[in-house]
């Protein structure tokens, strides 16, 4: 330890500091700000695994120009709406679907661990003594959490896989073009504007708001838990669902959480059964639908009683 | 006005009584010492003042109700729990810029140019400072709020006495400028004695010694003496009397001191003999016995 003598100055000025009003607004950004600072995961991990995707997608590109230049045989017999013709365009834009496909995990992911240590962390490691000398309040703090499952890692997500898509797309038309074809075909079949629009839709109502009640419970649990905080939180599933199952022989409670995690809202009508579509006219984008299910209302309610326990606890709790 | 009044404060936690109706008083510009054995309710009663636990009875720091006005009396007030409480994942700079962000009285030039004079870099992290670092960091943190009331618990805990000392001569000679409050718990009461200006003990949850430091020295006498004279120390009823080399040491409660300079050497006694006479009598007394103030 350094013990260095004299170390701490001997004068030190004591003027008057005029105070200002600091916005509540103001406060919730340095509170999701200090979040992303502690977790740097959350936005090392997506981009660490779009690097990867990104390195396999490069040495994949060998196979294009053979395939474009199926596309354009296809082409050439007026067969591009024929099956053959979609299986080319659909062969193009698949890798497209499992980059964002992988962003949405990684955001069910993320957000299921950080909620899970989001208010027992500051616990275990005595830094919410620290926090609460600061002037900021618990509902502030809680809701500054609950935002980065909900907001902050979903819109980081869809922003990352569309850059993804950029560097795909570039990437493979340099490909072509060293080899003197046109990728004329590949940003023809690849709008990539509508397709992030289309993204930015789904991780937002499916990724986000549908699974908000899951996240929140987590971040319940995670400032009542000593320890073990996934455990405690599914231990209450796992019980109603183990007597659902022994008393009426269903599994619909399990299945309701299950469809809560994995965004299956009802917020797009034709999805087509291999995944999510290629291509933005193959589905039809039902935000009526969505505002007028029952279960996004109901879900709603269960997001505020959570976060109102969530903010309870945290007034009472202290350093574990 | 009183920064600190509290009237009946009292606080559970399931059949512990960790604060059992305690009345007090702080006045505004005041280094109040509150001194106690562990367990004896000093955190309990910092934290109700903090607003962090919820308690019953009347409690008003600085005008305003510490459990319901947690948010907005954080402008005013500071605290160091220990010298563990900093996020060990932050950045000196990272420090400094969050609590410039939150805190409308903190002022970051101030900061800087304390720590300036320490040999702790922007770019470090808690975990790599020592814990002498660390308490210069959130001391650096804490001196560039312009606060009413300060509150430290244990606030050099784990610390070397070169760093303890350094703690209480910048607080003392840097931050305290009469206007200020400051409330202190630590064991380590020989350090603080020439700090504070108040003086409190605490056992068992409840107040059992309370004054200025003026006060105590006037209300209590230590003497020591030969033993020829100890019979007639003990005829005066001392408070606590002990035994060291060969001579006897009693402490005296509301004794004039020209009576006992007849007998041996009087002088004022030091808060640690306090503490062990007035603890010690309760310890061996049962709970709700022996209270002196």
């Amino acid at each position: 330890m350094n013990t260095q003598s004299g170390a701490i100055p001997e004068a030190f000025g004591m003027q008057a500091v005029a105070p200002a009003e600091i916005s509540p607004a103001r406060r919730m950004y340095w509170s999701v700000r200090r979040e992303l600072w502690e977790n740097r995961w959350l936005y090392r991990a997506p981009l660490g695994v779009a690097a990867v995707f990104l390195i396999g997608f490069f040495v994949s590109t060998v196979h294009l120009p053979a395939a474009v230049r199926g596309m354009e045989m296809a082409g050439a017999q007026h067969q591009h709406n024929s099956v053959g013709g979609r299986l080319e365009a659909h062969l193009f834009a698949s890798p497209y679907d499992i980059a964002s496909s992988l962003m949405m995990a990684l955001a069910i992911l993320t957000g299921i661990f950080y909620s899970a240590e989001a208010l027992h962390g500051e616990r275990s490691d005595r830094s919410i003594l620290f926090w609460k000398s600061m002037p900021v309040s618990d509902t502030t703090t809680v809701l500054a959490k609950a935002s980065i499952a909900i907001v902050i890692v979903p819109l980081f997500v869809c922003a990352v896989a569309f850059v993804m898509w950029w560097i795909m797309l570039l990437e493979s038309s340099l490909v072509l073009l060293a080899r003197g074809m046109s990728p004329a075909v590949l940003w023809a079949e690849l709008p990539l504007f509508q397709m992030w629009g289309l993204l930015i839709y789904h991780i937002v109502t499916a990724h986000a708001i549908w699974p908000a009640p899951v996240y929140c419970w987590l971040l319940l649990v995670s400032g009542w838990a000593r320890r073990a905080v996934l455990l405690w939180a599914a231990l209450p599933v796992l019980v109603i669902g183990v007597l659902e199952k022994v008393v009426f022989n269903s599994s619909h409670f399990a299945m309701l959480i299950g469809r809560r995690l994995i965004g299956d809202a009802p917020s797009m009508a034709d999805i087509p059964a291999d995944g999510f579509p290629t291509h933005p006219m193959m589905v039809h984008i039902t935000a009526g639908r969505f505002l007028m299910s029952p279960g996004l209302w109901v879900g709603f309610a269960f997001c505020a009683v959570f976060l109102w326990a969530a903010i309870r606890l945290r007034r009472s709790q202290g350093a574990i | 006005m009183a920064c600190i009044e509290a009237r009946g404060l009292r606080k559970r936690f399931g059949s512990l009584v960790a604060l059992d109706s305690v009345d007090l008083r702080v006045e505004e510009g005041r280094i109040l010492g509150l001194i106690g054995p562990n367990g004896a309710g000093k955190t309990t009663a910092l934290n109700a003042i903090l607003g962090l636990i919820r308690y019953e009875g009347e409690l008003r720091v600085l005008g305003r109700d510490p459990w319901n006005e947690r948010e907005r009396l954080m402008q005013d007030v500071c605290f160091i729990s220990d010298v563990a409480v900093l996020p060990r994942w932050m950045r000196v700079s990272q420090a400094l810029e969050y609590v410039a962000g939150v805190h409308p009285r903190f002022d970051r030039g101030k900061a800087e140019s304390f720590l300036a004079r320490t040999m702790i870099k922007r770019t470090s992290k808690v975990r790599e400072l020592s814990k002498g670092m660390v308490t210069q960091l959130h001391l650096a943190l804490v001196m560039a709020i312009d606060a009413r009331l300060l509150v430290l618990d244990e606030p050099t805990l784990g610390l070397d006495i070169l760093y303890r000392k350094q703690f209480y001569d910048v607080l003392l000679n840097d931050y305290f400028d009469r206007t200020r409050t400051i409330v202190v718990t630590t064991h380590q009461v020989e350090e603080v004695q020439h700090v504070l200006t108040d003086l409190m003990f605490i056992n068992f949850g409840r107040i059992v010694l309370s004054g200025t430091m003026e006060e105590i020295e006037s209300r209590y006498a230590e003497m020591t003496v030969n033993p020829d004279q100890i019979e007639g120390a003990r005829a005066l009823k001392p408070i606590y009397e002990r035994q060291a080399l060969g001579r006897s040491t009693f402490l005296f409660e509301g004794v004039d001191r020209q009576q006992l300079a007849k007998l041996g050497e009087v002088r004022t006694p030091s808060i640690a003999d306090l503490f062990v006479a007035v603890i010690g009598n309760q310890a061996r007394q049962p709970q709700g016995e022996g209270a002196l103030a």
